[in-house]
């Protein structure tokens, strides 16, 4: 038998964390949108512990669907990125500000 | 079966677990903290990989076979490909400087906000009693696979049988969910038309463009 359930959450919790410090400081569009990788991946580790310890499969059922969810996110995501890239040959989230008063 | 009670008792795990979940845990954080300071896309990339690895290593850990592969094949086969892929295709592949602060006074206030985020978190699941309503939606989880194929057990085929009975409505959406993503990123990245010389055209690409 594994560790018990709460070594795997409070690990889930850091790397969550670890991904919103990223989000929040980081300006490039691609590592932030790799920062919300970690933040899904760290929920998906949170529903496979919760799966084993209530001992319900449905828990792995949502990492599946969460799993779809986000190769959808990264393709439309990576898309406007490319087109944007073409416009405007930045990929720094400062440097949008067409819309700036 | 664990009650939701016996979330911070010791289940006497023995040594080989323990090795397994250090030794992930190491390789997750350290890829986890790559991917925020590396100043090159390309390292923050593979770090990201050496995150999705050691998830990959804690879901077989925790009898999630099936969902290890598809981490492997999808996060690290696929998508990160993709992020290497978009990296190359931009030629933004090169260092940047990460010590300027555009904006000043935020990363200490984002990590400071991050981290009481955090302890609270813990504090919660430490503290908190859960109503987590049923507790087996499903029926409960059997590790073994069984050899014979007329009636198969085990983890994946019982994430396949619900998958395709209690989730089918949401297994359907995921599919016109792809079909939508596909058409949007070809249409994202189609190439915009070449502007012609008849000005009304023009005006007319412009508008669909």
């Amino acid at each position: 038998m594994s560790l018990s359930g709460a070594w795997y959450l409070g690990l889930a919790a850091i790397v969550f964390t670890i991904g919103a410090i990223g989000l929040l400081v980081r300006r490039n569009v691609l590592i932030m949108f790799m920062c919300i990788e970690l933040m899904l991946n760290a929920a998906n580790l949170t529903f496979v512990t919760f799966a084993r310890m209530l001992g319900d499969i449905g828990g792995q059922a949502v990492v599946f669907f969460v799993l779809v969810v986000a190769a959808a996110e990264v393709v439309v995501g990576l898309g406007i990125v490319v087109t944007n890239f073409r416009r405007r040959s930045t990929t720094v989230a400062d440097d949008l500000n067409s819309l700036k008063g | 079966m664990l009650h939701p009670d016996l979330l911070l008792a010791a289940t006497r795990p023995t040594w080989p677990d323990i090795l397994v979940f250090a030794a992930s845990a190491a390789v997750i954080l350290v890829g986890a903290v790559g991917v925020v300071t590396s100043r090159n896309p390309v390292h923050a990339a593979l770090s990201l990989v050496m995150t999705l690895f050691g998830v990959a290593v804690l879901f077989i850990e925790q009898e999630a076979d099936f969902l290890a592969a598809v981490q492997i094949i999808v996060y690290a086969g696929a998508i990160v490909v993709l992020f290497l892929f978009v990296i190359m295709f931009l030629g933004v592949d090169r260092a940047e400087d990460i010590t300027v602060e555009p904006l000043g006074g935020q990363r200490p206030l984002a990590i400071i906000f991050s981290v009481i985020t955090l302890g609270g978190v813990l504090a919660m699941a430490a503290t908190a009693h859960w109503v987590t309503g049923a507790r087996q939606v499903v029926g409960p989880i059997q590790g073994h696979v069984t050899k014979s194929l007329s009636s198969p057990s085990g983890e994946p085929a019982q994430l396949g049988k619900q998958l395709f009975t209690t989730y089918l409505f949401a297994f359907e959406a995921t599919a016109a969910l792809l079909v939508i993503a596909v058409v949007g990123a070809v249409v994202l990245a189609r190439r915009p038309p070449t502007v012609h010389a008849d000005p009304e055209d023009a005006s007319q690409s412009e508008l669909s463009a």
